[in-house]
């Protein structure tokens, strides 16, 4: 039946996400014409860069049925340890070595979180909030708390990296930032481990019951291992691309965001318990967010009413279907 | 004779001092079935264990095909094609039927790559093999327990499985499910493979099993060929006594209206229910699974809103649709999942009864008075004769009939007038099934009415003066339990 296969799945968040997408572009740009525009969606592309990784990330934990609220402070320690250490010591490392060491250094901070979950079986929450906090005090403390504002030759190399730019008819510039080419890999990569991988596929497992993965043999210390390993990484990406397009490593940046990226991957139909998430509903959760970061002024809504807004989606977006699914049961049962 | 599959040789196993399991012998041949029966506590699950290479044992000699063994591990036991299937099944509710039932094979086969084609092709032979269709892209989580336990099996196929220990196979599923699975082990039997049943309620099992052991307190009491043995037999066995199914005494012809059902209705679910229920009687609900009677439970306990209908107590009106009203009312249900539906299962025993009494504990300020608050609770465990060493222990500790006790405990306490029992003795022993029933038969001597909801014939038959039969939502028929045969009541669910 063709009009069945046309219908929506309104137990989807994302379909949900989706369409609150389509009514906050078409209410924008009936109040501004000028918002469908090739500059806005750079801009939002652009949005999108930092808050992507972070939030395939945080999908990949929260699929293996854990929570990470450290990676915002992992790459905040690894964008200024690593911007320090180039500076002082390998200034002629090009940009794509610059990234690579990022990752390692985000990669040996997840390793902290991976031996305290993965060996010693600690709460992820728990273990996520103690190092969320060792990470970024001893960064403060022991390393530094001015700004980086010469950042080394390769991160700055980057920084100028652009995928296109030029000006629009009213004179002002748009451009696109190479970075975004490494979300897209990012999202790429991500995807083929989750889908086209037994260690994937071992992560849902896991993420669905922990006990059962154990009784059939899958071995849950090392996907847990590779997760928190695989995320430190994705986190100190972050913040390498964080600084070299900001141009300035500032250690109090990206701290607090954390609680914004679960927030858009929950929209997106992660749950929290587990065993669920798409790329697809964390593409257009992260999205959404970017979207109404960016655009709530073009609507005319003062900036302070953000977060309100951001709020009442995660409600809406994650309570909708959560109601629907509880409807659909009572009507099987 | 060729070597056994599998043999156990005076097997022994302690923990702390206490005897699980004392010198028990056992030998499983290819393509055969063998009923190990045993209540709570028997060491059925100590031997399962051992088996699959979770424990080892202390003393004794474990041979596979002949070849004795070393101590095992749960990776030996599985190559050597000894599969246990759980009772919660051990699934992925997350994935779908064909990834939950070809995840071991992938992984003992070292895949490194998510291969699915391969997967599909897997999960679509091995479901062929015990002759099912389940849709193979549907998440595990949508199926029904009988699909589960069907998913479950396959898995266990799909590694070249030669003994399949299924852990109280039975207690989820319907009859009909049951004529199912007995099917499909036929089937597996054909093709050379073993079955161990492990359970207390093995009855309905006998006739595809070729062999019978029961276990008592660790030690093996009965051994034989399956034809000597039924479901009374077992019991004995089992109990090391017998438990007589006596059905109650009548009741008194001038026994008062206690509650009046009229015309209960919800769409889809149960259609225009009415019936009396007498002081002191206990009524039986009987049908088959779908045919309405958890509806209607949940719906005279206001679980489930009606669309029409009253329910009257002593004359006055309750509320429908509100499970506080029922309550304040004088209802009480014990409902059929008590896992998820009747405890906290986290929390300790004593929490589980005093957690009902909260009101009638607290003062006008709302502070409770704790030490009389936890002292009935404490009443109500030695009443009720539950069997615990720490009654601060989580609930979840408890066996399934001491479980079953806790719950009735809590209702027990607030002294309700009306109390529905939703499968009563859903996965609790023989022995304490029956101590069930006493305390059944007990509070209708109290003058309660009691309404017992269930598909356990013989269950009905020995508890209730009265049956209501359901089909397809409506009340078809009401016999009198002296009345009636268990086999004529089993036909009259079925027609």
């Amino acid at each position: 039946m063709k009009a069945g296969a046309m219908k929506l799945d309104w137990t989807r968040n994302e379909t949900l996400v989706a369409l609150v997408i389509l009514g906050f572009c078409t209410a924008a740009a009936i109040s501004d014409p000028g918002f469908l525009s090739l500059a806005t969606l750079t801009d939002l592309l652009r949005g999108g860069i930092v808050l992507g990784i972070f939030a395939v990330a945080a999908l990949i934990v929260l699929i293996s049925g854990g929570i990470d609220v450290s990676f915002t402070a992992v790459a905040a320690f690894t964008m200024y340890v690593t911007a320090m250490i180039l500076n002082a010591a390998l200034p002629w490392l090009p940009w794509w070595a610059a990234l690579a060491f990022g990752m390692a250094v985000g990669a040996c901070l997840g390793a902290v979180n991976g031996v305290l979950i993965a060996f010693f079986g600690l709460p992820t929450l728990i273990v996520t909030l103690g190092t969320m906090s060792i990470f970024r005090g001893t960064m403060l403390t022991f390393i530094g708390q001015k700004q980086i504002t010469t950042l080394p030759p390769g991160m700055r190399d980057f920084g100028r990296m652009m995928l296109l730019r030029g000006e629009n008819a009213d004179g002002s510039f748009y451009s696109l930032h190479g970075a975004f080419v490494v979300t897209v890999l990012v999202v790429m990569l991500t995807w083929t481990i989750l889908h086209r991988t037994m260690l994937g596929r071992q992560i849902f497992a896991i993420g669905g019951s922990e006990e059962s993965a154990r009784r059939i043999g899958i071995n849950v210390r090392k996907v847990q291992f590779f997760v928190y390993i695989y995320v430190g990484a994705l986190a100190g990406l972050a913040g390498i691309i964080h600084a070299s397009m900001a141009r300035v490593a500032n250690p109090f940046d990206l701290v607090g965001l954390e609680l914004s990226v679960i927030a858009a991957v929950v929209l997106g139909g992660a749950r929290l318990a587990g065993g669920h998430g798409t790329l697809t509903g964390t593409i257009l959760g992260v999205a959404l967010i970017v979207l109404v970061r960016n655009s709530l002024i073009v609507l005319g809504i003062p900036s302070t009413w953000q977060s309100v807004t951001i709020g009442c989606l995660i409600l809406l977006g994650t309570g909708l279907p959560a109601w629907q699914a509880k409807r659909a049961a009572a009507r099987a049962a | 004779m060729p070597d056994a599959l599998v043999t156990l040789d005076g097997v022994t196993k302690t923990y702390s001092g206490i005897t699980a399991l004392d010198g028990v012998s056992l030998s499983i041949a290819a393509g055969e079935a063998v009923c190990l029966a045993g209540e709570n506590g028997s060491g059925k699950s100590t031997l399962i264990k051992i088996l699959a290479g979770v424990e080892q044992a202390d003393s004794g000699r474990i041979a596979f095909a002949g070849q004795t063994q070393g101590p095992l591990n749960p990776r030996l036991s599985a190559a050597a094609g000894i599969k246990v299937i759980f009772q919660d099944f051990s699934l992925f509710p997350n994935l779908t039927v064909a990834e939950n039932i070809a995840f071991s094979a992938e992984i003992g086969a070292g895949a490194r790559l998510y291969r699915r084609a391969r997967i599909r092709a897997l999960a679509t032979r091995t479901l062929e093999r015990i002759g099912v269709d389940i849709p193979l892209n549907v998440a595990v989580e949508t199926l029904s327990v009988a699909h589960k336990q069907l998913v479950a099996i396959c898995r266990a196929l799909a590694t070249e499985a030669r003994l399949i220990i299924m852990d109280e196979p039975t207690t989820a599923l319907t009859e009909r499910e049951v004529r199912v699975l007995l099917d499909i082990i036929r089937r597996l039997k054909a093709d050379g493979v073993a079955v161990l049943f492990v359970s207390h309620k093995l009855a309905e099992v006998l006739e595809v099993c070729e062999h019978v052991v029961v276990l008592r307190n660790g030690q093996k009491v009965a051994e034989g060929p399956a034809s000597d043995f039924d479901a009374a037999s077992l019991t004995r066995h089992m109990t090391g006594r017998d438990v007589a199914g006596a059905p109650p005494a009548p009741l008194p012809a001038d026994a008062p209206v206690l509650m009046q059902v009229d015309g209960l209705n919800k769409d889809g679910a149960c259609t225009d229910i009415s019936f009396t229920l007498h002081a002191g009687e206990v009524l039986g609900i009987s049908g088959l699974l779908g045919s309405g009677r958890t509806a209607l439970a949940k719906a005279l306990f206001g679980l489930v809103a009606p669309d029409r209908g009253s329910i009257t107590l002593n004359g006055k009106r309750v509320a429908t649709g509100n499970p506080l009203a029922a309550a304040e009312a004088g209802i009480g249900y014990v409902p059929e999942d008590r896992l998820t539906e009747g405890l906290f299962l986290t929390q300790s025993i004593l929490q589980n009864i005093a957690i009902g009494r909260l009101d009638a504990h607290g003062n006008g300020a709302g502070v409770l008075d704790l030490p009389a608050l936890l002292g009935e609770a404490r009443d109500w465990l030695t009443r009720l004769s539950v069997k615990t060493a720490n009654p601060d222990a989580p609930v979840r500790s408890l066996s399934g009939g001491n479980q079953q006790r806790v719950v009735l405990a809590r209702w027990m306490a607030r002294s309700p007038r009306v109390l529905i029992l939703n499968g009563p003795s859903v996965g609790v022993d023989v022995g304490s099934k029956s101590e069930i029933h006493g305390i059944i038969a007990g509070l209708a001597a109290q003058g309660l009415g009691v309404i017992v909801i269930s598909d356990d014939l013989p269950e009905v038959l020995a508890t209730c003066h009265r049956v209501l039969v359901m089909k397809a939502g409506r009340i078809t028929e009401e016999f009198d339990a002296r009345a009636v045969s268990e086999t004529e009541l089993a036909h009259r669910l079925a027609s």
